[in-house]
């Protein structure tokens, strides 16, 4: 039987595509509204301050701060159940969006703290990569 | 303060007892049952009711389904599904549909066999589904424990809470648990091992989930339901039972926003609206029935709701205050044992209006003496992202 698989995103999902598919060249894109100046995010069809249309892709540095995590040590997911114990996190990035992801490349997962520095490390996939954190 | 509309109360209650039905009734059934006895514990008949509200569970078009399965044909037909706070949210339309003259008996059903299907609630990760947030974080592996966890570990950063002050909540909980025999039962059917009263040491060294929460701070996976028949005020002093009136009623919700604080929930919305209604203040309430799906989720919505401080939950938690024989220390907490000991088959808020109206009534397992009001909060949905809530006031003559 295979290893299992991380779960991804359906690149079908109207709201989310671009951002999905911005990840193929590991750009971390975001909206901002040019009317009212709100960063938006998740992405969506219009403003989540003001509704206007006039959103505009931006583009992330990818570095942010761990806002808030646990560790995952109990999931029934065949792939999580593999990897537990495994750190998700709300990422705060720089530029202002919340995401959830994953913190890596740490050695030992008591060293995930809030307020911890972190920028995104991209995992491959056929389609699309998933912006992972480790350590900044 | 504001009069009190005494415009409706709730006049029928049953909670099923059984929290493994082995695959031997359907949820649907559930409902019938509880139903039943609802009404025959208000004095009602069937043909009193003329407004159905039920959670949708069980697929669509579920305000057909119940009228149909029940010969009913209602005035008022209201399926809101916003998870574990559905419940209170129905009793707040009840209220207002009620007072409206829209409809006079008010019937609300809860069943599920979560426990039978095998359902992992808490810790199956999310569903890819249809709605864009879960296309965002799918991929992250986000547990429902860890989705709590996370209010839980900011909670610890900004104000110092510890695992002891969050244990305190399931210590409380368990005790009142004890002295609820179809909660025993709940935790014999389902095997929990050790049954009896816990310590905060017991907590605290109990298996990790998702840090920081541990076993003994997540609630169980039961089957179950329930009913509750809510009338109009003529209607209402004519039953069986003493009403328990419907004083004030609050409903928000919650989602994640860029640079938010986690730790403020829906209720920190919902609260003061239904406390103002009722021109109660939180310091005068007996009875906190507040939703545990996890220690945090307890902790955060008593600070939200106003009992104390935001941050200021874990020492107020602390030295058993919440048990039922403190009534000088303020409100008791989740009398029959809550989702952490007694019943969680997934939504419980219809438990939290079942087990209020008990107290108001001298009919609890951990009676508070002469109880006169309670709160009963819902949350529904998730506290670390997503959520609803719906707080209702309640109290009697």
């Amino acid at each position: 039987m295979a290893d299992p698989t991380r779960p991804l995103p359906n690149l079908r999902d109207l709201d989310t595509q671009a951002f999905w598919l911005a990840t193929k060249e590991k750009r971390l894109i975001y909206q901002q509204c040019a009317d009212c100046g709100a960063v938006v995010f998740y992405p969506r069809r219009r403003c989540s301050s003001c509704l206007s249309a006039n959103l505009e892709w931006k583009e992330s540095a990818g570095e942010g701060t761990v806002y808030t995590y646990s560790i995952v040590r109990q999931s029934y997911h065949p792939f999580f159940r593999s990897m537990a114990p495994y750190a998700v996190a709300w990422i705060d990035l720089d530029e202002g969006p919340r995401l959830v992801s994953n913190v890596v490349g740490i050695d030992d997962h008591s060293s995930v703290r809030i307020g911890m520095r972190v920028k995104v490390r991209w995992e491959e996939h056929e389609a699309l990569c998933v912006p992972l954190f480790e350590p900044a | 303060m504001v009069a009190q509309a005494r415009d409706a109360a709730i006049v029928g209650i049953h909670e099923f007892p059984s929290r493994d039905v082995e695959g031997a009734l359907s949820p649907l059934q559930i409902k019938a049952e509880c139903a039943a006895r609802a009404l025959e514990d208000a004095g009602l008949r069937l043909g009193d009711v003329d407004a159905i509200y039920d959670a949708g569970d069980g697929g669509g078009m579920a305000g057909l389904n119940i009228a149909e399965y029940f010969g009913l044909k209602p005035k008022v037909i209201d399926t809101t599904g916003v998870g574990g706070s559905s419940y209170e949210f129905h009793a707040a339309h009840a209220k207002r549909d009620l007072a409206a003259g829209k409809a006079r008996v008010a019937l609300l059903t809860y069943g599920s066999t979560a426990h039978s299907n095998a359902q992992a609630i808490g810790v199956g990760g999310r569903g890819g589904g249809g709605h864009p947030a879960d296309n965002m974080d799918s991929f992250a592996g986000m547990t429902l424990v860890a989705n709590y966890a996370m209010v839980a570990q900011r909670h610890r950063f900004d104000y110092g809470t510890t695992s002891e002050q969050l244990a305190e909540i399931s210590v409380a909980t368990r005790y009142h648990a004890m002295r609820n025999p179809e909660a025993v039962k709940a935790m014999e059917d389902l095997e929990f091992l050790d049954i009896r009263e816990t310590t905060v040491a017991d907590v605290v060294g109990s298996r990790m989930i998702a840090d920081p929460l541990h076993l003994l701070e997540c609630c169980m996976i039961s089957d179950g339901g329930g009913a509750v028949v809510i009338a109009a005020a003529d209607v209402a002093r004519d039953c069986a039972k003493p009403p328990v009136w419907l004083l004030g009623a609050g409903e928000a919700t919650a989602y994640p926003e860029n640079g938010g604080d986690i730790t403020t929930s829906a209720a920190a919305q919902s609260g003061p609206v239904a406390f103002g209604e009722a021109g109660v203040r939180p310091d005068e309430i007996d009875i906190a029935m507040i939703y545990d799906s996890f220690s945090i989720t307890v902790l955060t919505i008593l600070e939200d709701l106003g009992f104390c401080a935001k941050g200021e939950g874990g020492a107020w938690v602390s030295g058993g205050r919440l048990r039922f024989d403190r009534p000088n220390d303020g409100p008791a907490l989740n009398t029959d044992g809550g989702g952490l000991s007694s019943n969680h088959p997934g939504m419980r808020g219809i438990f939290l209006l079942i087990e209020a109206a008990r107290q108001l009534r001298g009919e609890s397992c951990s009676q508070v003496e002469g109880a006169r009001l309670a709160v009963a909060h819902g949350n529904g949905g998730m506290l670390g992202s997503r959520h609803c809530a719906g707080t209702i006031i309640l109290g009697r003559d």
